[in-house]
């Protein structure tokens, strides 16, 4: 048996109360966590260059600071930190932002070839987004990234949309602006 | 190496459908780039932040008093490509209320709210892949796409499946309903199967007697367990 699957909808303008309600998801390193502690904000604008006023969503997927995803797939998963949640979601505030408190991801191993550069994958639902956008955060200036292979894939000029960056004046922080449409428009990807 | 299967041309909208004009300034211009699936997309969300409450799957019994509105059963299964049915996936739904407005900040629809609804939910699948909702029908609500739009009633679901490719963010719709062949959104799958596929129905066996008609709604997630897929065991 071969079944479709299910035709994909906008998350519509109203999902606040069901799906950003709880804050904390915004947070993937609790108490203990292993790693180095980072936050990482970011910002949706559209082809306009206006912000997404709260009907945009970022949801995150990373391993840990070991490059471990607690999911039974990584076969190193038992070995993941128990402090660590692979999986944030939070919805874009009035300005088109919002902030998670997490660790710098380690390189993943796929058990063969080189391990990818340290990364976090991203997932963006919104108000006139009809499927979901898929697209990775990496971090400027790892020199692991020279090796990524995905990376190698996205033309050199559309790479820097992938890289967070630190944020001045405000340690640990690293930032990410995520364009719709447009000049710099972010890599998207098709998984 | 892609170890979920592409989507079948027509059977998933485009992001640029003119017509749902929020679409226009926000779907990106370039075409994504097909990735490999690496241990990161085919690893995926263990949502673990809070766990599911007994009554979670009940939307009429959020509050001391039942919502306003007809009651209803929503019941379905959660499926793989071959069939099989996806045990222990998580399912949160949202709705607008009978009269067609949401519990939210910037719903300005002037129906009424009722104290009574919140509109949202949340429900695991058993072993077989089965999930069912008590709640209440939702109303059809306006909004500005064009001169006189309506959204025709709708549920919005949101399933994780196993991988972070499985992400699936849909609306299950109501058969019958006079709203659909004007709805935008729901007219952006270019397949008619596909689209029919989003409009759930009655089911006179779901239905239990004195109490609330039953709807049936399945939902397919990429994914043939068919596939070896265990990447990483060795
Ligand atoms: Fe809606």
């Amino acid at each position: 048996m071969s079944l479709i699957p299910t035709a994909s909808q906008t998350v519509g303008p109203f999902f606040n109360f069901a799906l950003t309600a709880n804050p904390s998801l915004g947070i993937l390193a609790r108490a203990g966590a292993r790693g180095e502690r980072i936050r990482l904000a970011f910002r949706v604008i559209d082809g306009d260059g206006a912000p997404t006023p709260g009907d945009a969503l970022i949801e995150l997927w990373q391993a840990d600071a070991r490059g471990r995803y607690g999911h039974a797939l990584d076969p190193r998963s038992g070995d993941a930190d128990p402090n660590f949640h692979g999986f944030g979601r939070l919805e874009t505030d009035a300005h088109g932002e919002c902030v998670f408190e997490t660790v710098k991801p380690g390189p993943v191993s796929d058990g063969g070839g080189a391990a990818q550069a340290p990364h976090i994958n991203v997932t963006v639902l919104a108000r006139g987004l009809l499927k979901p956008l898929y697209t990775r955060v990496y971090f400027a200036g790892e020199p692991a990234n020279a090796h990524d292979a995905v990376l190698a894939l996205v033309p050199e000029p559309r790479r820097a949309t992938l890289l967070a960056r630190p944020v001045a004046g405000q340690p640990d922080t690293w930032s990410l602006e995520i364009r719709l449409q447009g000049e710099a428009e972010t890599v998207f990807f098709d998984v | 190496m892609r170890e979920y299967p592409g989507t079948r041309p027509g059977s998933q909208p485009e992001y640029l459908h003119e017509a749902y004009r929020a679409t226009i300034r926000r779907a990106p211009a370039q075409p994504p780039i097909r990735l490999p699936h690496t241990r990161s997309e085919l690893t995926g969300p263990v949502y673990g932040h809070n766990p599911i409450g007994p009554a979670d799957h009940d939307l009429t019994r959020h509050f001391a008093e039942p919502p306003q509105g007809q009651r209803i059963i929503v019941a379905g299964r959660v499926l793989d490509e071959d069939g099989r049915g996806v045990p222990n996936a998580l399912v949160e739904v949202w709705q607008a209320n009978a009269a067609g407005r949401y519990r939210h900040a910037v719903d300005t629809h002037p129906a009424p709210l009722d104290p009574n609804f919140l509109g949202a939910g949340r429900a695991v699948t058993d072993e077989t892949g089965n999930y069912r909702f008590l709640t209440i029908r939702p109303g059809a609500y306006p909004w500005r796409n064009h001169h006189n739009a309506w959204r025709p009633a709708h549920i919005h679901f949101s399933l994780f499946g196993t991988a972070f490719v499985t992400r699936l963010v849909t609306q299950m719709y109501f058969p019958g309903d006079p709203l659909i062949p004007l709805d935008p959104i729901l007219q952006s799958i270019p397949d008619q199967d596909a689209r029919q596929r989003l409009v759930s129905q009655f089911d006179v066996s779901l239905t239990e007697p004195e109490w609330a008609l039953g709807y049936r709604f399945d939902i397919v997630l990429r994914g043939r367990r068919a596939t070896p897929f265990e990447e990483g065991a060795k």
